[in-house]
C-alpha cells in the first residue's frame, strides 16, 4: 500500500455538481465524470489497483470540477494522479514525448523554421503524422518563430532593462519563446513603461505537459530547475507569466501535485494581469489612447481556477475605447495537448462547439484570451483573430503615441 | 387461514451457522427448510467487523479457539474464495504495551500451528505507511477478511440450489409438541400468515434469540448479552487487519473490510430484553476513536461513516460477567439428553470463523437422530460464486469498466456471469460510491431472498459507501417496482424505512463531513422529493 498523497476526496459529499461542470461527460458517454473518476474510484483505487478504469484518460485536466466543488476536493489532481500512478504506460510514444516536451520541440521548430513551418503545413506531412503519429490532420499546428525569445531579449531588448527604477523578473514560457515572440515582445514593452526593468531567467517547461502526459519525474525535475532558476540570482523581485497554466504550474501544481517546496517564489509570482490590476490600481498606468474595438472576452479554465479572472476583466475594463463583451465560461476543448491527439480530436472539437457559436454571436472584432493554446483552438475554429490582454494594452498603448 | 408445510429439518435462524446448517443438511439429501424472523444475516452475523481469524487474537488465551481458528481458516479460504479476502494481519506492540504479551503470542502460535512471524518495524511500516510509527514490535499472522453477508447468502444459495427452502420475515411464535416429542413450529409471517411447519428435528440456531426458542419448547437456556460497538471510516486506511499485541480489550483491531475500514470493538453486558436493538453509546465511540488513533494515527482525520453494534450470542456459564472471558467455545446441546425434549437440538456460541464446523457438528446430530448415514460435504466443496474461475475475467467484458467488473466479481465470485450479461441496461450503475450495477440488482431481486431494500444493502453493497444511500437509494427503490417485486407506494415505504436505518447508523458519528453529508440527503429527500409528505400506501394517498 502507497502512502496517499491527496486525501481530499474524503470531503467528497457527492452533491455531483463537478459532473454537472465537466466539458468532458458533457460531450461523451466514454468519460464518467470527475466525481466517479475522481473520489469515488479513488476509494476502489486504494482497495485494489485492479480496479483502476481506462476511462480516466479521457480527463482534460481542465480543472473546472475543483472550481465548482463546495468541499475543496481536488478532483483533478486525484485524477491526474490516478491515472499515472495506474495507468501504466504499455509501449513508448514518440508523439507523447515530443508533445510534452515543447522546450524541445520548440528548439527544433525554431531551429529549422521557416523550414519547419512550410513542412507542417504539407497536406504529404500532414498525412504522415496522421497515419504514424496520430496527430490529427485537421488540426492547425502552431507555427514557430525564426529566433526564441530569449536570444531575442538578450541580443536586443536586455540592453534597455538598466535604465528603469523598478525590476521583475518575466517567465515567458515555451510558447512566447518559441511561437509567439510578439507577446513577450509586446510583455517587456508595456512593462518598461510602467517603469519596471525587465529580467528572464534560465527556464525550462513548466512542467504542465509534462504532467499532462505521465512524465511526473521529469516534471519533477523541471520544477526543481525553475525553482531554483527564478531564485538564484534574485529572490525578491515579483515574477510574472503571460501563460495562465504556467503560472498555476508555478504556483500550485508544484507544491499540491508534485510535491515540490516553492515558497521560495510562491508569494512573489503572479499571472501578468493581476500584476498588472494592482499596479494600475496604485496609479502606475501607462499612458494609453483610445483604441476603439469591439472584442470578445474568453476566460481559460486554468486561469478560472487561479483565481484570475477578474484582474484580467479588471484590467481590460480600463483600456480606453475597448468594448468587452464577456463570453459565458466554457472550456475551449483543447486542453494543452489534448487536442492534438487523434484520439481525443473529436471530443475536443464537440467541447468548443459552444464556444465558437457563442463567439460567433458577438460578432467581435477580435477575440481576447489568455492562454495560448485556447487561442490556437479559437483561431482554429472561428474566423477571428485571437490577442492576449497584454498585446491588446501594447496597442492602446501605440494608438495614445499615435494622437 | 394456516399454511402447511411439510418438512424434514426445522432450522431456526438466518445467521451463519443457520445458514451453515441449512446448506450442510441440503448436501447430504436431508430435506430442510429455514425460518428467520427478519432478514438473513440482520442479527449478530452482520454486525461484527469481518475479521477472518488466524486464531492469533485467542491463542494466549483460549487454546481450543484458537485451533478451531486457523483450522477453519483454511478451510474458508479453500471453500469461500469469493468471500474472503488474504490481507495478513499484524499484531503490533505500542511503548505502553506489555512486552511479554508479544513473547507470549509467539510461542503460543507455535504451539497451535498458526504461522506467526515477528517482522522488523520498518517493515511493518512499509506494509503499512499509516500505522503509528511509534510501534516497538509487529507479528506477522494470516488473518484475513470475510464478508459475512455474502459467505451467509452463497450458503443460503447452494442451500436452495439443493432443495432447500427459506423463508425470511418468518417468526417463530411456538413450537408444537406431543409426549415429549418437538413435531414442528408455528410461525408468522411478516405479511400477516400464519404458517405452520412440520418436521422431525427443529434446530434451534437462533444465536442469542435461541434463549426465546429454547423457552417455547419448555427449556431453559441462559444467553449472557454482551454488546460490542464498532467504527466504520469511510475508505480503507489500512489494507492489512491490524490487531493491537495485548490482551483482549477494546478497540484493539481494525479489519479493511471491502471498501471501507472497520474498528473494533468494546465489550458491554446488557439485559436480555435490549438483544433486539443494540446502540453504540458516545463512551463507546469516544473509546474506539482514542484508542483506534493510537494504532493508525490518521483515524481521527478521516470520515466515520457510521458506527453500530452487535450482541455476543455467549452462553453464560455460572460466574461471569465480563462477555470477553467467556469461552467461545461451541456448545451443541440435544436436548433429549438434557431436558428430556426429543427433536430440539440447539446449537450456541462459536463465531462466525468457525460457522461451517458448527453446521457440520449439528448437521452430524441431527442425521444420527434421523437414522440416516452421511457424511459431510461442506469442507470441500466450494461455495457457488468461489468456483476456480480460468482465463482473463475481462475478456468477457470488454465494453464494461474495470472497477464494475472487478467490484461485482469480488462480491459474487464465478456469479459474475450471471450478472453481468452483455446487454447495456444490465450495467448500468445504481450505486455510484460501490458500482452496484442494475443487472447485480436484478439478480439479488431474482435470486438471494430480497424483500426490502434494506436486505438488497446486505446482498450488494449499494448505500454502504460515503453517501450512505444518498445517490443510489432512490434508483434501487424504483428498480422494485419495475422488476415487479414491489407496488409504488410499497417502493417509497421502503425508500423511507431504508434511509431511516441508514440514519440510525450514521446518528452515533455525526461531526465533520458525515454531517454535510447528512444534511445534503436531508434536503434531497425532503425538500427536494418530500418524502414526509408521499403517501405510503394506497389508504393514505385517498386520504390526501
Amino acid at each position: 500500500m502507497d502512502k496517499l498523497k491527496n486525501i481530499s476526496f474524503d470531503h467528497c459529499i457527492k452533491c455531483t455538481i463537478c459532473t454537472m461542470y465537466c466539458p468532458v461527460s458533457k460531450e461523451t458517454p466514454l468519460f464518467p465524470g470527475p466525481k466517479q473518476a475522481g473520489p469515488d474510484s479513488e476509494r476502489l483505487r486504494i482497495k485494489s489497483p485492479g480496479l483502476v478504469d481506462s476511462s480516466l484518460k479521457y480527463c482534460t485536466n481542465c480543472k473546472r470540477c475543483e472550481i465548482s466543488c463546495p468541499s475543496d476536493v481536488r478532483i483533478a489532481e486525484i485524477i491526474q494522479d490516478a491515472k499515472w500512478r495506474y495507468l501504466k504506460k504499455k509501449f513508448f510514444r514518440p508523439r507523447d514525448f515530443f508533445m510534452s516536451r515543447t522546450d524541445l520541440a520548440g528548439r527544433f521548430g525554431t531551429l529549422l523554421a521557416p523550414l519547419s513551418n512550410f513542412f507542417l503545413k504539407l497536406d504529404l506531412m500532414r498525412f504522415f503524422l496522421d497515419i504514424f503519429l496520430k496527430i490529427p490532420g485537421k488540426r492547425t499546428l502552431p507555427k514557430y518563430n525564426r529566433t526564441t525569445f530569449s536570444k531575442y531579449f538578450t541580443k536586443y531588448m536586455a540592453e534597455r532593462q538598466k535604465n528603469f527604477t523598478r525590476e521583475l523578473l518575466y517567465f515567458h514560457g515555451c510558447y512566447v519563446n518559441y511561437n509567439d515572440l510578439r507577446l513577450g515582445t509586446d510583455t517587456v514593452d508595456v512593462l518598461n513603461e510602467m517603469d519596471y526593468g525587465v529580467k528572464i531567467a534560465d527556464e525550462k517547461c513548466c512542467g504542465v505537459p509534462l504532467i499532462a502526459n505521465g512524465y511526473i519525474e521529469k516534471a519533477t525535475k523541471n520544477a526543481l530547475h525553475n525553482i531554483n532558476a527564478l531564485s538564484l540570482n534574485d529572490c525578491t523581485s515579483r515574477i510574472v507569466s503571460t501563460s495562465s497554466s504556467c503560472t498555476f504550474a508555478l504556483t500550485h501544481e508544484y507544491e499540491s501535485f508534485l510535491k515540490v517546496d516553492n515558497s521560495s517564489i510562491l508569494n512573489r509570482t503572479s499571472y501578468i494581469t493581476r500584476f498588472l490590476y494592482e499596479e494600475f490600481s496604485e496609479g502606475n498606468i501607462p499612458q494609453m489612447g483610445n483604441i476603439g474595438l469591439r472584442a470578445a472576452y474568453h476566460s481559460p479554465c486554468h486561469l478560472e481556477r487561479q483565481g484570475g479572472l477578474i484582474y484580467t476583466i479588471g484590467v481590460l475594463k480600463m483600456i480606453p475605447g475597448l468594448e468587452l463583451i464577456v463570453l459565458n465560461s466554457e472550456c475551449c476543448g483543447i486542453s494543452g495537448t489534448y487536442g492534438f491527439k487523434k484520439e481525443y480530436y473529436g471530443i475536443s472539437q464537440k467541447i468548443g462547439e459552444n464556444l465558437f457559436r457563442q463567439i460567433e454571436l458577438a460578432e467581435p472584432e477580435v477575440v481576447i484570451t489568455d492562454c495560448e493554446t485556447c487561442k490556437m483552438q479559437i483561431e482554429m475554429n472561428t474566423r477571428y483573430r485571437v490577442i492576449h490582454p497584454v498585446s491588446i494594452i501594447k496597442m492602446a498603448i501605440e494608438r495614445g503615441r499615435e494622437i | 387461514m394456516t399454511l402447511m408445510h411439510e418438512t424434514e429439518v426445522i432450522i431456526i435462524g438466518g445467521g451463519a451457522t443457520g445458514a451453515g446448517v441449512l446448506r450442510d443438511l441440503s448436501l447430504r439429501g436431508i430435506r430442510a427448510v429455514l425460518l428467520e424472523k427478519g432478514d438473513i444475516t440482520s442479527g449478530t452475523t452482520g454486525r461484527n467487523h469481518g475479521l477472518l481469524h488466524s486464531g492469533a487474537r485467542y491463542a494466549v488465551k483460549d487454546i481450543e479457539s484458537a485451533r478451531e481458528c486457523i483450522s477453519e481458516n483454511r478451510i474458508l479460504k479453500k471453500i469461500a474464495g469469493h468471500c474472503i479476502e488474504e490481507t495478513g494481519g499484524l499484531f503490533i506492540t505500542l511503548p505502553e504495551d506489555d512486552r511479554q504479551y508479544h513473547e507470549q503470542l509467539l510461542s503460543r502460535c507455535l504451539e497451535t500451528g498458526i504461522d506467526a512471524v515477528e517482522i522488523p518495524v520498518s517493515e511493518a511500516l512499509k506494509k503499512e505507511p499509516g500505522l503509528n510509527p511509534e510501534i516497538v514490535s509487529a507479528i506477522k499472522v494470516p488473518d484475513g477478511i470475510i464478508d459475512p453477508f455474502r459467505l451467509t447468502s452463497a450458503n443460503i444459495l447452494d442451500a436452495k440450489e439443493h432443495g432447500a427452502k427459506v423463508f425470511t420475515y418468518m417468526e417463530v411464535c411456538g413450537i408444537f409438541s406431543s409426549s415429549g416429542k418437538t413435531t414442528g413450529v408455528k410461525a408468522l409471517s411478516g405479511d400477516g400468515s400464519v404458517h405452520e411447519f412440520h418436521g422431525n428435528i427443529i434446530v434451534n440456531a437462533a444465536g442469542i434469540w435461541g434463549q426465546r426458542i429454547c423457552l417455547m419448547a419448555g427449556s431453559e437456556l441462559k444467553m449472557l448479552p454482551s454488546k460490542g460497538s464498532m467504527l466504520i471510516v469511510d475508505y480503507r486506511i489500512n489494507n492489512t487487519v491490524i490487531n493491537r499485541c495485548r490482551k483482549p480489550s477494546d478497540a484493539d483491531i481494525m479489519v479493511p473490510g471491502d471498501t471501507v475500514s472497520i474498528l473494533g470493538t468494546t465489550s458491554m453486558e446488557i439485559p436480555y430484553d435490549e438483544i433486539d436493538s443494540p446502540f453504540p453509546e458516545n463512551i463507546e465511540i469516544d473509546m474506539l476513536l482514542r484508542e483506534g488513533e493510537r494504532m493508525v494515527p490518521n483515524l481521527s482525520k478521516t470520515r466515520a461513516l457510521r458506527a453500530y453494534s452487535g450482541v455476543r450470542p455467549l452462553l453464560a456459564p455460572e460466574d461471569s460477567s465480563d462477555g470477553r472471558n467467556i469461552t467461545r467455545g461451541i456448545t451443541l446441546i440435544d436436548h433429549k439428553s438434557r431436558d428430556g425434549i426429543d427433536g430440539l437440538v440447539t446449537i450456541a456460541g462459536g463465531k462466525l470463523m468457525t460457522y461451517r464446523l458448527m453446521a457440520e457438528m449439528t448437521s452430524d446430530l441431527v442425521s444420527e437422530k434421523l437414522g440416516k448415514k452421511t457424511s459431510c460435504r461442506t469442507h470441500s466443496l466450494p461455495l457457488p460464486g468461489s468456483e476456480k474461475v480460468t482465463g482473463n475475467i475481462r475478456k468477457f467484458y470488454r465494453d464494461i469498466s474495470n472497477s464494475v467488473v472487478g467490484s461485482t466479481m469480488y462480491r459474487h465470485g464465478k456469479r459474475i456471469f450471471n450478472i453481468l450479461k452483455n446487454d447495456r441496461k444490465n450495467f448500468r450503475l445504481i450505486c455510484e460510491c460501490e458500482m452496484v450495477t442494475e443487472g447485480e440488482i436484478e439478480y439479488a431481486l431474482n435470486n438471494l431472498d430480497v424483500t426490502t431494500l434494506i436486505d438488497l444493502r446486505r446482498r450488494t453493497r449499494i448505500g454502504m459507501g460515503p453517501c450512505q444511500g444518498e445517490l443510489c437509494s432512490y434508483r434501487a427503490a424504483a428498480l422494485f417496482n419495475e422488476y415487479g417485486k414491489a407496488s409504488p407506494h410499497e417502493s417509497t415505504a421502503m425508500l423511507k424505512d431504508f434511509l431511516e436505518e441508514r440514519w440510525k447508523g450514521i446518528k452515533p458519528v455525526l461531526w465533520g463531513d458525515s454531517l454535510r453529508e447528512s444534511e445534503l440527503t436531508y434536503w434531497i429527500y425532503t425538500s427536494l422529493f418530500g418524502l414526509d409528505e408521499l403517501p405510503l400506501n394506497d389508504t393514505e394517498r385517498e386520504e390526501k
